[in-house]
């Protein structure tokens, strides 16, 4: 249980813990920005008063303990697969809110058909989507949307497109079908882009409230660990390089 | 009872409506292509969910989502969708969701083709996919027994919250036969599922998760599991006897070859040989104890099926050496008739 703090007077509090995360530590790395992007889930979660009626598909890589961080209800997926779970659980219960939460290797490599399909659909689902280049999980191995000349452990030389090739720009792919509703690229490497990836994030929730269709979230992230770098370099990274090659902004908003 | 003439397909399809099933995932192979036609012609006027995916991959995971979200949910394929499914149907078992899968087998490895066969028994029976873990598996001799299992199997998968199969193969699938339909499942029957994931309101959040890190964690899982199982083991063997009563050899059959050598039982009999026969119907759990009791007082026990001898290792673990164990297999969708069959029992029994 977590100590609730009097707050003194003439003071007022402006930082808590949003009521859809548990009391769970994040077993994020420092300096990742899985963190920032699980507790923007939740507050917008809180935010949109459907902690109740939520169910969130937990991916297999960095977030595959995402069930213990929140405070709905949970289904592990296997690699890949979420979308399809996702499709399984809002047929079978409409009403429920859907989200996945996934990263590069689970969306835009082993579960490219069922993400592509789902979005083809239109399925009323929100996916959420970390793109942070690589496999964070099991090592730091070369990602789909790894970036040309990166070094990854299994591209020690770096990445080289016609051997390996070529990242994958899946947010791309899927904005040109006509079954997605939104589909949107964001990064939180500082506050404005925080707070409007926050307001994408928000937006692709309401989406499935009001019927819209298959919205998804692609947001740029980090990987310090395995890109040998501090929190800083990484963020600068993002900031520089991969936002670069990867474009910010909405790739489709039918409105 | 009023009966109707269906093909195994449909009435599977229709037993499946009947018994309550909300959401039916599917991917279009030979030869159960009429049971996916009659769930897109039916389920969605009854108030159920069609959807035809983009892969068996993904079909056996929304039913692993739907599952989870509290429904009876089913999806149907042919050997090589079956393959694909594994995956899927691990995480099912582990995570403790029933749901009814129905595998219409066709001759394999591989593409092979698409005429009976009984080439998925060890998939069927021994886990299939990753880990330990077993489905209840029903096999249907006759379209009216496949109606009629198909609502056994949902009772019983959501029983022990353990996936089970309906295997057959295109025989049973695609001829027809006067079926005795069931009544209409009151949905009031159908067991709650307070696991389900419907929204945490009022009550801690649930979770549908086949994983845990921690090594004690994951054994307990597997603990659970391995429980239900022996459970299953001890109240659900279902199998049929034919003059067994004087028999001294002992066919065993199931599926397709059951109902065949039902016929060889009946032609033996009428040359007065003491032929019987024990059809598993349930294939797991496996019928050893009858099989053994059985092998105690027969000359023989002669397993016959349409594969190179899967059933058989099965059979030889019931009678443990306590007497004969020949074997008869045909392969590659080749079915033998019954004189054929015959011809094999008269070497064994005079």
């Amino acid at each position: 249980m977590s100590v609730e703090l009097a707050i003194p007077r003439g003071y007022t509090r402006v930082f808590s813990r949003p009521a859809a995360l548990s009391e769970a530590g994040f077993t994020y790395c420092p300096g990742c920005h899985h963190g920032i992007i699980t507790r923007l889930v939740a507050e917008a979660i809180d935010e949109l008063g459907i902690l109740e009626r939520t169910v969130g598909i937990a991916p297999v890589g960095c977030a595959v303990f995402l069930d213990r961080f929140f405070n709905c209800d949970f289904v592990q997926a296997a690699h890949g697969r979420a979308c399809a779970v996702a499709t399984g659980i809002k047929r079978a219960r409409p009403d429920l809110v859907v989200f996945t939460y996934q990263g590069d290797g689970d969306l835009a490599a082993i579960g490219t058909a069922e993400t592509v399909h789902a979005a083809n659909r239109g399925e009323n689902i929100t996916v959420i989507f970390v793109n942070n280049g690589i496999y964070g999980m099991t090592g730091g191995e070369m990602a789909p949307t790894t970036l040309p000349g990166q070094r990854t452990v299994t591209t020690p030389r770096g990445r080289e497109p016609r051997s390996h090739g070529y990242p994958l720009k899946i947010s791309e792919m899927l904005a040109q079908l006509d079954g997605p509703a939104y589909i949107t690229r964001q990064a939180v490497f500082d506050y404005p882009h925080i707070v409007k990836a926050k307001r994408a994030i928000l937006k692709a929730f309401r989406n499935q409230l009001e019927g819209k269709g298959f919205s998804l979230v692609e947001i740029l992230s980090t990987c310090p660990t395995n890109w040998r770098m501090s929190p800083v370099e990484a963020g600068r990274w993002v900031a520089e390089e991969v936002s670069r090659f990867y474009p910010l902004g909405d790739l489709k908003d039918t409105g | 009872m009023k009966r109707v003439l269906m093909r195994g397909n449909e009435a599977i399809a229709e037993a499946a409506i009947r018994s309550g099933l909300k959401c039916y995932f599917c991917y279009p192979i030979t030869p159960q292509g009429e049971l996916v036609e009659y769930m897109a012609r039916e389920l969605p006027k009854r108030g159920g969910v069609f959807l035809q995916a983009e892969s068996e991959v993904a079909a056996i995971n929304m039913v692993y989502g739907a599952a989870a979200a509290g429904v009876r949910t089913m999806t149907s394929s042919s050997s090589p969708g079956i393959s694909l499914k594994q995956e899927g149907i691990s995480y099912i078992a582990m995570a403790r969701l029933p749901c009814v899968i129905v595998n219409m087998m066709r001759g394999g490895p591989g593409l092979g083709n698409i005429a009976p066969a009984q080439g998925d028994y060890f998939q069927a029976t021994k886990g299939g996919g990753h880990g330990d873990y077993r489905l209840i598996v029903l096999a249907p001799s006759s379209v009216p027994e496949a109606a009629e299992l198909v609502g056994l199997a949902f009772d019983l998968s959501d029983r022990y919250r353990v996936p089970a199969m309906i295997l057959a193969d295109g025989m049973i699938g695609q001829m027809m036969e006067p079926v005795a339909l069931p009544e209409p499942v009151d949905p009031a029957e159908i067991p709650p599922r307070p696991w389900a994931v419907t929204g945490a309101k009022g009550r801690p959040k649930n979770v549908i998760s086949s994983f845990d890190l921690e090594p004690e964690g994951l054994r307990r899982m597997n603990l659970v599991l391995q429980e239900t199982y022996r459970e299953i083991e001890r109240n659900e063997v279902r199998w049929e006897e034919v003059e067994t009563e004087d028999a001294e050899l002992l066919l065993v059959a199931y599926g397709t070859m059951g109902r065949i050598a039902k016929t060889v039982v009946r032609l033996a009999r009428e040359e007065g040989l003491p032929v019987g026969l024990l059809r598993p119907i349930t294939l797991w759990p496996f019928p050893y104890g009858p099989i053994r009791a059985l092998a105690e007082r027969v000359k023989a026990v002669l397993t016959v099926e349409l594969s190179a001898g899967q059933m058989w290792e099965d059979v030889r673990l019931a009678v443990e050496g306590r007497t004969e164990t020949p074997f008869y297999g045909e392969l590659g969708g080749v079915v033998p008739s019954p004189g054929r069959i015959l011809e094999e029992v008269r070497r064994y029994v005079r």
